[in-house]
């Protein structure tokens, strides 16, 4: 079977600084991966980097088969339209650490837009997708209120299933719960547990070390730009191979 | 001084000073609906980070919000003539008044622009959505509603600004209080008379404008 994911030698630099130094990685269907490692250790930038959010200099990423952003043509490395990328992007969910929701539109609305833009759903269609996936997150009731009317983990909640709404084949998860008050975050932990339970493949960023331990079948330790170590989550978190990965967990809130 | 108001000669005419108006409000209206679609895609091409799409745009505001707005309409109407460009008088007003507001409102919806949090573009392009679709179902709807306060007072001022299309004779409301102030000799009360209209109005413009602002005020 083919992997879901596929990065290649991944380097990505910001003017001189190089933030990924050569990233390899690979994910099945249905793989939960929790990348974690200290603040610029480069999980982020290697999350931004497989929906295109940010451009790379180096390597190769594929979804599904299909090369990600950039295609040779004539031996050259050319970015690809701007319509395949948006179409690309579609591959892929992503929830951000802000949540992100579009402001003047209701829960529903923000669900919707991708579908009827996007996959050119007519609005009866998108409103009961966007329904279905909203009864999904708990938050059916909400479905007609503003982002400002709701709490931060409802919020995030809705920019979930806006992300999932749109049938990815990969979720990637950017700290979701790193600008949650603490008893907000569990409301949000739970739907991304009931996704993975559901066989989503999903990509998480975390600081929750508890969580990435309980809900991922694999590991990644991003240090300095590359990956540190990898492996299950009980090896990797009870037997870490690397001082660095000790150390790292020895100050998390793992330890 | 022993002058006595008398306002009779003025309601006579009075009919004529109401046509005036109204031939302002469109002039307005036409000139503002124009500009802002002008002023929209110079505000994108402002905040692009291509120079060869920022420069022109730049160069574009600061000719002409350097420029007076009555030397933009005399020349218009007058110069462009010579260069084979000749327009009707109202035409050629609107034309200026189109080009005038565009720079002013390029400058507010810029600010707009840069108030939005590049989140949310992120989240658009995350979703598929393509940089065209998230400007008009994002980022203008917003950045609308964030400039709305600005926006009011740029539209009075230039509703005020079609006054100046008396001086190439179109017969909007300063144009018609000159006539009726030659014909009647009735100085004072023409002039408060046009006054008036142009208070009344801009309070109407200004009442309508905080309404839409309440209507699009965002729930919280």
């Amino acid at each position: 079977m083919s992997n879901l994911l596929e990065i290649r030698d991944l380097h990505k630099s910001y003017g001189d600084v190089e933030v990924l130094k050569g990233v390899d990685c690979t994910m099945s269907q249905g793989d939960v991966i929790s990348i974690i490692g200290s603040s610029g250790s480069g999980k982020t930038t290697m999350l931004r980097c497989i929906n295109m959010l940010e451009e790379f200099q180096g390597g190769t990423i594929s979804i599904d088969g299909q090369e990600i952003g950039y295609e040779l043509v004539g031996g050259q490395r050319r970015r690809k339209s701007e319509k395949e990328i948006a179409r690309q992007r579609a591959l892929t969910g992503m929830a951000f650490q802000q949540f992100n929701l579009f402001p003047h539109m209701t829960a529903a609305r923000n669900i919707m837009l991708g579908l009827m833009k996007v996959k050119k759903l007519n609005k009866e269609e998108a409103r009961s997708i966007a329904e279905k996936w909203l009864d999904r997150v708990g938050l059916r009731s909400r479905a007609d209120h503003f982002p400002g009317q709701l709490s931060g983990g409802q919020q995030q909640r809705v920019a979930i299933a806006r992300a999932i709404a749109m049938n990815p084949k990969l979720m990637l998860f950017d700290e979701v719960t790193s600008a949650l008050d603490p008893e907000l975050v569990n409301e949000v932990l739970q739907v991304i547990k009931t996704l993975a339970q559901d066989g989503m493949s999903m990509l998480l960023v975390t600081h929750e070390m508890r969580f990435a331990y309980e809900v991922s079948n694999r590991v990644i330790f991003m240090n300095q730009g590359r990956i540190g170590e990898e492996g299950n989550p009980k090896e990797m978190f009870h037997k870490p191979k690397s001082e660095r990965l000790a150390e790292f967990l020895k100050t998390s809130s793992f330890g | 001084m022993g002058y006595t108001l008398n306002f009779a000669a003025v309601w006579r005419s009075f009919d004529l000073l109401l046509e005036g108006l109204a031939l302002s409000l469109a002039l307005a209206v036409g000139a503002i609906l124009i500009g802002a679609v002008i002023g929209l895609v110079i505000a994108f091409c402002l905040i692009s980070r291509n120079g060869f799409i920022k420069r022109p745009a730049g160069v574009y505001v600061t000719i002409i919000r350097n420029t007076p707005i009555l030397v933009l309409v005399l020349f218009t109407y007058f110069a462009l003539p010579q260069l084979g460009f000749r327009l009707g008088k109202i035409e050629s007003f609107v034309f200026t008044l189109a080009l005038y507001s565009g720079a002013y409102l390029a400058e507010v919806f810029r600010a707009g622009l840069l108030s939005i949090p590049g989140g949310l573009r992120e989240a658009g392009l995350a979703i598929g959505l393509t940089e065209m679709q998230i400007r008009t179902s994002i980022i203008a709807p917003l950045m609308f509603r964030n400039v709305l306060p600005s926006l009011s007072s740029t539209i009075i001022s230039l509703f005020k600004d079609t006054s100046l299309a008396a001086a190439i004779a179109v017969p909007e409301l300063t144009f018609e209080a000159r006539k009726i102030n030659v014909e009647t000799f009735r100085v004072i009360e023409t002039w408060i008379v046009a006054s008036c209209l142009y208070v009344f109005t801009c309070s109407i413009l200004a009442a309508l404008m905080r309404q839409v602002e309440r209507r699009l005020s965002l729930p919280r």
